[in-house]
Parts: C-alpha cells; structure tokens; sequence
C-alpha cells in the first residue's frame, strides 16, 4: 500500500504518456511497418517478408517522380518561406522601434493559424482562379484581355499556397532567434569596425542559424506530409506524396505499397530533423 | 599633451523634458585616463555612447584627434569600447574574437596572429586563444574584451562599467590591472562607473556628473579634499553635513557657528556675517579629544552609537541642535586593548580649519 501510495504519482507521470506514444503512435507505427513487408493479392493482401513494396518505390517512375516533385515543392516552400520570412522577422526584432507595431505584426503572423487550414487553402482558390482576385486585378489594369487558368492547379499555385499557409512556422523560431541575439554583439562588431552587411553576415545571421534550421524542419516536413493543398490548388499533375498515400489506402487497396511509402515519408523526415538538430546544436551559442 | 577627444557642449534630449546629457563639455588628453562617474541615471553612460558612436547628440560636437566625428558611425571612429557584459561573440574563438576587428586594417593572417598573440600576452592569457567565451571565467572573459578592444590600437578606449560583473575580490585585482594596462599601452581611457572607488583608485583625472551635467571635475585627490558641492562631498567618500551660520568673515579665516560652538575655517569666501551654510568634513579627519586634551575646532557631543567594522571603529557622535557626526578611527591595536567610549558618554571633537568644507546649498 505505501509503496503503490510512493510510487504513483511517478508512474502516473511517465506512465499516462508512455501508454499514450505507445497505443497511438508505436503501435500504428509498427502495424504500417508490418503492413509494408506483405503482399498485395488484389483485393486483399496476405502477410509476408518480402521488400518488393520498396522495390517498387525505387523502380517504379510513378512512384519516384512524385517523391522528388514532393522533395522539389517541399524544398521550394521552405525556401521561400525563409525569403519572405527572414526580413519580416529581422524588421520585427531589430527594426520595429514601436512596441505596439511589434505586437500587431507578429500577431498578423500568427492570427492566420487560427483560422481553419482548410480555408486559408481554399482562399487561393479565390484569388488565382479564372474568375479569381488576381485575374480581375490584371484584366483592370490591362494586362490581360481575358481572364487566364494559368495561375491555378499547377505547382506554383501549390508552392504559393502552402508558403502561405506554412509560413508561421518559419517567421516565429527565426524571430525567437534574432530576439535573443544581444544587441551589444550587433554594437560591437560595428565598434570594431565592421559595417552593418559585414556585421550582419558575421554575427547577426550566425548567431540565427538555429532558428532558419528550426523554421526550414518545419516547413519542409509539414509540406513532405501534406496532401489538401495538391488536392485543391495542385491540379492534375500536382499529386504529392501523401496524395498517393491516401489513393493507396483507398481506391487503390493496395495497403501494402500504401506502408511502404509511409515509412518511407517517416525515414525522409526523421533524417531532415535529425540533420537540423545537429545543425541547430551546432550554431547554437553556449551560454555566456 | 595634446587633447585627443574634445566634447564642446554635447546634449542629449530623449524629449522636451528628458534630458539625458546636458551641455557637457570637457577634453581628454593623450593617455589620460578619465573616469566618469555617478549615480545610475546621471548621464554618464548616454555620453559614453555618444562618444563611441551609439547615440547621436541632440546638440554639440565630439571632436577626436582634431576631426569633427559627431556624426560618423561608430565603424569609421578611432575608438573602441569594452561593453559592460563583455559582448565576446559567443560563435568565436578568442582568437577570432580579438583578431575580428583586424581583418579590415588590411593586414595579412600573420600580421593578424602576431597581434592578436600580442594582446593576449598583455592581459595573461596566451593559451586561451583557441577556447570559447563560454569556457572562460568572468574575469578571463573582461580581459578578452579588452584585448579585442586594445589590438585595433585605437585612439580612446572607452570601458562601460567593466568591472561591475565581477565579485568584489576579483574587482579589486582588476582595478590595478587595468590601470597598469593603461600604462603599458598608452592610450587614453574614458571608463564609465558609479562606484567611488574604482574612479579614485584608477583615474588621472574623474569627471562626476549629476542629472545629465558635470558637477565637478578634477584629480582624484582634488576631489576628495575640495569638492565643490555638498552632492560631490557626499558621492565621494562620506561627509558630515551640518546646518550653520556665517558669524564673521575677516580676510581669509571664516568664523562659523555651529552646534551651538563657533569654529573656524580658511580660505576666501564671498559670504557675509549671517548668511546661513552648510559645513562638510570628513569623518577620518575628525579628532576625539582625550581627558584634559585641547584641539582647533573643539565640537562637543555624545556618543550615540558605536559601530566596529574590522580596520577601526566608526562613532556616531549627536552634537547640539540635532545633527549627527560620524567619527572614522584606526584602532592601534586590538579592540579589546582599546578605549571604546561608551554610549552616551559626552566627547569633545577636535577638527583642523583647513579640513572643513562650506557649501551655500544644502544637501539634497
């Protein structure tokens, strides 16, 4: 009685997660890892070990071309989630001399995130399409005589939209970084000499590394794993990953194939994070 | 010697009614070293910004070495600064701490090493070079700062109150290594503190500045002995203050009454038979007279407290019309062996003329 009375609160506190991660996520885990090794016999499929499934990711051009388009729009969200995000993070943190700006900018950032993601998606569907913002705005300014379906269901409506949608999550870790970067190590670099560029490039963006890595994980991973912005805005050669995902497990009952990518799309990510902690502990400054 | 920095009327105004540095105006000269010094919120650290580039004037002019650089960013000024917490960057080596600033002055990776050895060697810690600022102690890290400061060979260094992270054993040491450092390189040394006895103990020359103005500015030793305002008798060092009377003035000896007993003090003075004053002087100058004993300047009183703190013994001695002196006094030997006066115990003090200060105003 008294050692159940000692112990509980401890094994409650490590045990309700612990139940948690294991029935939710390890398990699923190991049940799509288990399903990846087995034989699609259409229309079910039987246990076995085999890496045919994987085998097939590899070989099969359908399979590697959507990997690589969703490696190309990932990197390219990323990337331009960090152009825009970087200089708006920078302004907030050094420029930005009005507290109350400060505070509605940054909330101009993260205000977005709590309106549903379905619908910030949606939004550009709105504004790119034929009969959309964009194409009533060039048509009034002469641009274009008719309205154009060039700007939607295509990757760059795809890279546009998910920037969009994703781009919180590199402003706010590259803020939290440059937000911490004493501004006496800013004053120094120019006392001994060195020019605002100069001492940007040697102190400000060094010392901001870990937040552009951190910011970079997430959008790179939350784009590898999302499947509603090809769906709406991708158009027909905008399939993602987890769009062939989900047709896998769905019309195509091959759940097999279906695992295999999965942990694939696991593996792919797991790499990127651990990469990006390396880099984070690398730049990271040790404490002073 | 020649000024090598020249402040002519500089102003700080934050707005219409915060003033941070107002109409200040002084000179340094080649290799002094000038402590400016005061109270939190005095303006001394505003002006050292100015100086180093920081801050921009709202009016005057910062001349160094003959050049109008009031306006000049703080990479094109001759001067460097060593910030209060050191700004050592954190993503570097000592080595590229210190020889960051060298790579502009276009000399070679040798040149630069030589250096950058050079400097580490001034301040003791050559086999440092190749660590992080993490891994160095407080008072390793101050003197990094300083060599990072001192390699680029600047005109002034300025140091914004560098030894105030440190523990007060470690400050004491580095309160003579800078100052040995200072005369080993050379360079003039503006040093910003609010502690009295760095500026005394470091300084050529200390500049004490209250609410945005120079109060008073002058040797160390000057200044202890003959400040100029109850404010600079009080901030430096302690003082005894005492309200009194003007009760005649005859060529340059004052007759003063205070404490219901008259004294007297030297020097020429513009003030008339019953003009009221304040008397200021140091508690180690005053004199508790022994049984039978006579002295200048007799005061009596009573011993109200009495407080040992180690190296001698501090009375608080009430005199006539209220007031409260503080009596500093050595002991010869141990306390034990001493005669400590009781409380209450009716003492005469004694105070040589030319160790009392007379002051128009009152103590704030």
């Amino acid at each position: 009685m008294r050692f159940l009375s000692e112990k509980l609160p401890g094994v409650a506190v490590l045990g309700i997660p612990l139940l948690w991660i294991s029935v939710f996520m390890l398990l699923p885990y190991a049940i799509i890892a288990t399903y990846s090794f087995w034989t699609k016999q259409y229309p079910t499929f039987s246990p076995d070990f085999q890496f045919g499934n994987y085998l097939t990711l590899f070989t099969d051009p359908q399979y590697s071309k959507v990997l690589i388009r969703t490696l190309k729009v990932s990197l390219l969200v990323s990337l331009f989630s960090f152009l825009l995000g970087y200089p708006f993070a920078y302004f907030l943190a050094f420029r930005c001399k009005s507290q109350a700006l400060r505070t509605w900018l940054y909330m101009a950032v993260i205000a977005p995130l709590w309106v549903s993601y379905l619908l910030r998606a949606y939004v550009w569907k709105t504004i790119l399409g034929t009969e959309g913002v964009l194409n009533s705005f060039l048509m009034s300014i002469g641009i274009l005589s008719e309205p154009s379906d060039m700007f939607l269901y295509n990757q760059f409506a795809m890279v546009v939209t998910l920037t969009y949608i994703f781009i919180p999550f590199m402003v706010m870790p590259i803020y939290t970084a440059l937000e911490k970067i004493p501004r006496n190590l800013v004053e120094a670099s120019a006392d001994l000499g060195l020019r605002p560029i100069p001492t940007f490039l040697r102190i400000t963006l060094p010392l901001s590394i870990p937040g552009v890595a951190a910011g970079f994980t997430m959008t790179f991973c939350l784009t590898f794993g999302d499947f509603v912005a090809p769906f709406l805005v991708g158009g027909p050669d905008g399939n993602l990953v987890a769009n062939v995902i989900v047709t896998q497990f769905g019309t195509a009952l091959n759940w097999p194939m279906g695992s295999a990518l999965s942990i694939l799309v696991l593996v792919i990510v797991l790499t990127v994070l651990s990469l990006s902690g390396r880099v984070e502990r690398h730049y990271s400054p040790k404490e002073v | 010697m020649a000024s090598i920095i020249e402040l002519d009327r500089l102003s700080k105004h934050y707005s219409s009614s915060i003033v941070a540095v107002d109409n200040v105006t002084f000179a340094v000269e080649d290799g002094e070293f000038v402590t400016l010094l005061g109270p939190s919120g005095c303006g001394k650290s505003t002006l050292l910004r100015m100086i180093g580039g920081f801050e921009d004037p709202t009016d005057g002019a910062i001349w160094l070495a003959g050049k109008n650089v009031t306006w000049d960013p703080p990479h094109r000024r001759d001067v460097n600064m060593v910030f209060q917490d050191y700004a050592l960057f954190p993503h570097m080596t000592v080595g590229e701490n210190i020889g960051y600033g060298l790579k502009l002055k276009k000399l070679n990776r040798t040149e630069i090493g030589t250096s950058v050895q050079g400097a580490l060697s001034l301040v003791g810690l050559e086999d440092k070079i190749d660590q992080h600022p993490y891994q160095l102690s407080g008072g390793q890290r101050q003197r990094i700062a300083l060599a990072r400061a001192i390699v680029r060979r600047p005109k002034v260094l300025l140091l914004d109150e560098p030894l105030s992270a440190l523990d007060a054993k470690l400050r004491g040491q580095m309160q003579l290594e800078l100052k040995h450092l200072h005369e080993k390189v050379g360079i003039s040394f503006i040093m910003v503190t609010h502690d009295q006895t760095e500026a005394l103990v470091m300084s050529d020359r200390v500049v004490v500045m209250d609410s945005g103005r120079v109060a008073q500015e002058g040797s160390p030793n000057l200044l202890y002995d003959n400040p100029n305002s109850p404010y600079v008798a009080n901030f430096i060092g302690t003082t005894n203050f005492l309200d009194a009377q003007i009760a005649r003035v005859d060529g340059d000896r004052t007759r003063i009454s205070v404490a219901g007993v008259e004294i007297e003090a030297v020097g020429e003075t513009h003030r008339r038979a019953g003009d009221a004053i304040t008397v200021g002087f140091r508690p180690e100058k005053v004199r508790i007279l022994k049984d039978g004993e006579t002295g200048d300047n007799e005061i009596p009183g009573e011993i109200a407290e009495v407080v040992y703190y180690g190296l001698g013994l501090r009375l608080s001695v009430a005199v006539q019309g209220g007031g409260r002196v503080y009596v500093d006094s050595l002991l010869p030997d141990r306390l034990a062996d001493s005669q400590v006066p009781p409380v209450g115990h009716p003492v005469r003090m004694a105070l040589s003329s030319g160790n009392i200060f007379l002051f128009d105003e009152g103590v704030a």
